[in-house]
């Protein structure tokens, strides 16, 4: 499983570190998303659909 | 905060030769005498005007707007573009001249639009915020329904425009300030959202306009409102911190010579500014989504069945808006494809602009139209059906098409208000769908919008009769 996100598009509601604790961090500085683990490990999947699914910004990204 | 863009500015589309504006189709026109380009057909009906380029022009075609070439972008690509763009290349201030009036002249925020909607954002739409709001939005909710009794008939329109005005006003600004409206606040702002006449591109204070002259006095309406709200505060005094809302802070701010540091009108053109985003909205899109239910039963089954088993063990309609609740999440996001609240987004050349191998000069209108993307055949099968399921895992119709998928905008200016609009939706539908049921009084095709101003709303009548269920 692999996450990407578009710093470009990313407007810091830090839901996704609701959905995926362990995967998406801010960083304070920009008030961005920073990926924690840009290739979690499968039994994370179902919380890192939930946080691409509710980006407000659909600035996340999840591929294979 | 500013905003520092990370990848390379790509205004340039790989094309190999560049031509000008003048090779971009221009549509068609339905109203040829008009001496203001096709101010005429935006104004008699946008939709089909939008469409048309599209149809006519294809990815990039052109209208005129008074004095103005709008060149308006459709499709993927082109809409990629044109959302990524930064602010100093396409502006949003300069592209919504019929806002001026309403928002009121002078300093309303002596910031960016970046800047406000990230002051925006940290205040009151972070996620952390959003349990707060949730329960905030049931009772006002609550209270609307409190007096509806065993069966009636409600209009759509003054029923959820009264009910926003409320949650918007209780979330964004602080409940002091909302207990103190009623409906006359509501009526005047939807007379304010009334006022938005495309004329505006010609002059927004144009002589003789009807709708203008409504808006300028609703606007005066508002002040006189929002004065007696903050007379009453300067006669209560001072308050302990937690009974302040925003209205509390800015009375509190005082010149150097100790006069008031904003005046009434200025403050009412803040509330305004900042609700408005959230209003209509909310409000049509509450109103569609209800339409589109009673057109669609076999939706409005699935749901009703979710709600009642999501809700079977009591629990709180705040707690669950926050969290997943997937067929009236699909049959919301499909009310938004079919009835985006905003057909047209416009920005401002800046600069000299490329777009498609087309170099548009400084000043060139550029748009996206969320109502054609959202239909567009390739990307949305079937794209005028009502069809929920398009949102059900596997499929997932928005994230496949980020481009084309655009109710709420897309790129750094996507809604920030996006997750509270969806929240606030399933919290109405939680509430009303759990303990009524409803039809149409009328017939199902005269459920219409008014789309005769820049602000789309629903046409009148638009009447539904709801009854309370058995328990």
């Amino acid at each position: 499983m692999k996450v990407s996100a578009d710093l470009e598009l990313c407007q810091g509601h830090q839901m996704c570190q609701f959905e995926a604790p362990d995967v998406f961090g801010l960083s304070g500085d920009e008030d961005k998303v920073v990926l924690l683990d840009a290739n979690p490990p499968e039994d994370l999947r179902a919380q890192v659909t939930q946080a691409v699914k509710y980006c407000p910004a659909m600035a996340l990204s999840l591929e294979d | 905060m500013t905003e520092v863009s990370t990848s390379s500015t790509s205004t340039s589309h790989g094309s190999t030769s560049t031509s000008g504006i003048h090779d971009i189709k221009e549509v068609s026109r339905r109203f040829p005498e008009s001496e203001h380009g096709h101010l005429e057909d935006l104004r008699d009906d946008p939709i089909d005007l939008l469409h048309r380029v599209r149809a006519e022009c294809g990815d990039i075609g052109r209208f005129r707007l008074a004095d103005r070439d709008v060149v308006l972008v459709t499709g993927a690509e082109a809409n990629e573009v044109f959302f990524r763009a930064p602010d100093e290349i396409l502006d949003q201030a300069a592209a919504y001249p019929f806002m001026t009036p309403i928002f009121g002249k002078g300093v309303v925020f002596d910031t960016t639009p970046e800047q406000r909607s990230e002051a925006l954002k940290n205040q009151a739409l972070k996620g952390e915020m959003m349990r707060g709001h949730a329960s905030t939005i049931e009772n006002e909710i609550n209270q609307m329904v409190a007096g509806w009794g065993e069966e009636g008939e409600i209009d759509l329109l003054d029923f959820f425009a009264e009910l926003t005005i409320y949650t918007t006003s209780a979330c964004l600004i602080g409940m002091p300030f909302r207990s103190e409206l009623d409906g006359r606040f509501a009526e005047y702002y939807h007379e304010l959202e009334r006022g938005t006449d495309a004329l505006a591109y010609v002059d927004p204070y144009m002589e003789g306009v009807e709708s203008f002259r409504i808006r300028d006095a609703a606007r005066l309406k508002l002040v006189d409102l929002v004065q007696a709200i903050i007379d009453k505060r300067h006669v209560r005094g001072k308050v302990a911190r937690e009974y302040r809302d925003l209205l509390d802070v800015l009375i509190s701010l005082k010149n150097e010579d100790g006069t008031d540091h904003f005046t009434a009108d200025q403050i009412t053109g803040m509330f305004i500014s900042m609700m408005f985003a959230g209003h209509h909205t909310s409000s049509g899109t509450a109103a569609w989504t209800l339409i589109e239910l009673l057109r669609h039963p076999e939706a409005m089954a699935d749901i009703v069945a979710e709600l009642d088993d999501l809700y079977a063990d009591g629990s709180e309609v705040s707690f669950q808006a926050l969290r997943s609740i997937p067929q009236l999440e699909a049959a919301l996001k499909e009310t938004l494809r079919l009835h985006p609240p905003l057909i047209l987004l416009l920005r401002v050349a800046q600069e000299d602009y490329e777009i498609g191998g087309h170099l548009l000069p400084a000043g060139t209108m550029v748009g996206a139209s969320p109502r054609v993307s959202n239909r567009i055949a390739e990307d949305f099968p079937n794209p005028d059906a009502f069809d929920p399921s398009r949102y059900i895992d596997p499929n997932q119709a928005d994230l496949q098409n980020r481009w084309t998928w655009i109710p709420f905008g897309a790129g750094k200016h996507r809604c920030v208000g996006n997750a509270f609009a969806m929240m606030q939706l399933k919290a109405i539908f939680s509430v009303i769908l759990r303990d009524y049921t409803f039809e149409m009084t009328q017939p199902s095709e005269s459920y219409a919008d008014d789309t005769s101003k820049m602000v789309i709303q629903l046409a009148s009548p638009a009447k539904v009769r709801y009854r309370r269920r058995a328990r």
